[in-house]
C-alpha cells in the first residue's frame, strides 16, 4: 500500500445561485476592485489515503465525493491525487564535528 | 397514534415536536436517540428542526448514516408517514427521500418570523386534513432554506404535483415578495411521489396552542390520522 494526498475540490454547480461568492464579490469592491465580475466560494478537503496506486486512490475519492463528500443535486467537484513521499532519512547525521567552531 | 421524534446531537426541536404531537392528536410521542435502529413501533416518524452533527459539512449531510435514520429510510419506502421539519426537511433531501437541496438563504441572513403558506397539495400524509389553497401562519427561523433544484427537475416535480407548499401573501398569492429566502418557485415543502414523506421549512409544532401564538400547524399533524385511517381502510378493502 502506498500513502496519496487527495485533494479534493468541491464547488455549487454553475448554475447554483453562490450567496456567499456574491457577498465576497461584493466586499472586494468595495476595497477598490473595481475589476471583480464574480467569485465562487468552495471546499477544499485534503485527505491522507492508503491505496494500492494512484487510480485506485482516486476510485475510491470519488466514492467518497458521490456519497457524502459533494451534493450531486447541487455541487460539482474534482480530485486530485499525488504520491506522498516518505519522509528522507538524513544521510549524515551531524555528528559533534559538525558543531560549529568557536 | 405513536409518533417517533428522531432525536440526533444538536437536534433542538424534539421536545416541541414531541409535545406538539400529543397536543395536536392525543397520542404518544417516544424520543429516539439517533443510534437506535428501533423506532419502537411508531406509526409515524418526525424529524425535529435543530443542528444535526453540528451542520457539519452540509445541513443533514451526515444524518444518513445513522442507524435511526435508515431505520426511517427503509420504513418510508414501506409507507411509513414522515414529517422533516426545518433541518429535519434538510436531512430527508440530503437522505434521497425527498429531491432538491436547501442551500443559504439568499440574502446570507437567517430569518426569524412568521410566514404565510399556502398548501399546494393537499393529497400528503401530513396534508390530507387541508383544503386546497388554505393559508396557514407557521413560524420560520433558518439560515439555509433556500429550495433549490436543476430547471429539468424542478419541472418534474411541479409535473406530479410535489409541490405541498409555497410562500404566499395575505391574499394567497405565491409572490417573489413573501418569499423569506429567495427559495425557487417560492417552495416552503415538497413531498415524494406517494405523499407520505413531506419537509418543510416553517414549524407547524410551533404553532398548536394560541398562546404561543397561533394554531395553524395542528392541521399538519392531524391530517396524518386522517391519512391513516384511509391508508388502513385501503388495506382492509385489498386484503
Amino acid at each position: 500500500m502506498e500513502r496519496f494526498l487527495v485533494a479534493v475540490e468541491i464547488h455549487l454547480k454553475p448554475a447554483a445561485l453562490d450567496p456567499q461568492g456574491q457577498a465576497v464579490a461584493a466586499a472586494l469592491r468595495s476595497l477598490g476592485h473595481d475589476g471583480v465580475r464574480d467569485v465562487r466560494v468552495g471546499k477544499h478537503l485534503l485527505l491522507q489515503l492508503e491505496a494500492e496506486d494512484a487510480s485506485a486512490a482516486e476510485a475510491e475519492a470519488e466514492k467518497m465525493c458521490a456519497s457524502l463528500l459533494a451534493n450531486p443535486v447541487m455541487e460539482t467537484h474534482r480530485i486530485a491525487v499525488t504520491a506522498v513521499r516518505p519522509a528522507r532519512r538524513r544521510s549524515r547525521a551531524p555528528g559533534p564535528q559538525a558543531e560549529p567552531a568557536r | 397514534m405513536r409518533a417517533a421524534v428522531i432525536v440526533f446531537p444538536g437536534s433542538n426541536c424534539d421536545a416541541d415536536a414531541a409535545w406538539a404531537w400529543e397536543q395536536a392528536t392525543g397520542g404518544p410521542a417516544v424520543r429516539i436517540w439517533h443510534d437506535t435502529a428501533d423506532l419502537g413501533g411508531a406509526e409515524v416518524a418526525i424529524l425535529p428542526g435543530g443542528f444535526a452533527y453540528g451542520d457539519y459539512l452540509r445541513c443533514g449531510a451526515l444524518c444518513r448514516f445513522s442507524p435511526a435514520m435508515q431505520a426511517v429510510v427503509a420504513a418510508a419506502g414501506r409507507g411509513l408517514p414522515v414529517l422533516g421539519i426545518c433541518n429535519g426537511f434538510q436531512i430527508l433531501c440530503e437522505a434521497g427521500l425527498l429531491p432538491g437541496v436547501l442551500g443559504r438563504n439568499a440574502h446570507l441572513r437567517f430569518v426569524c418570523t412568521t410566514a404565510t403558506v399556502r398548501v399546494d397539495q393537499p393529497a400528503t400524509a401530513w396534508t390530507s386534513a387541508c383544503a386546497p389553497g388554505q393559508r396557514l401562519r407557521l413560524p420560520i427561523a433558518h439560515g439555509e432554506g433556500r429550495y433549490w433544484l436543476a430547471a429539468e427537475e424542478l419541472a418534474a416535480l411541479r409535473q406530479r404535483g410535489g409541490v405541498v407548499f409555497r410562500y404566499c401573501d395575505a391574499s394567497g398569492e405565491a409572490a417573489a415578495e413573501a418569499n423569506p429566502n429567495g427559495s425557487l418557485d417560492q417552495i416552503a415543502g415538497v413531498c415524494n411521489p406517494e405523499g407520505n414523506v413531506v419537509g418543510l421549512m416553517p414549524h407547524p409544532e410551533r404553532a398548536v396552542d394560541a398562546l404561543l401564538g397561533g394554531t395553524d400547524g395542528r392541521v399538519l399533524l392531524q391530517s396524518v390520522l386522517r391519512w391513516s385511517t384511509r391508508a388502513h381502510a385501503g388495506a382492509a378493502a385489498r386484503g
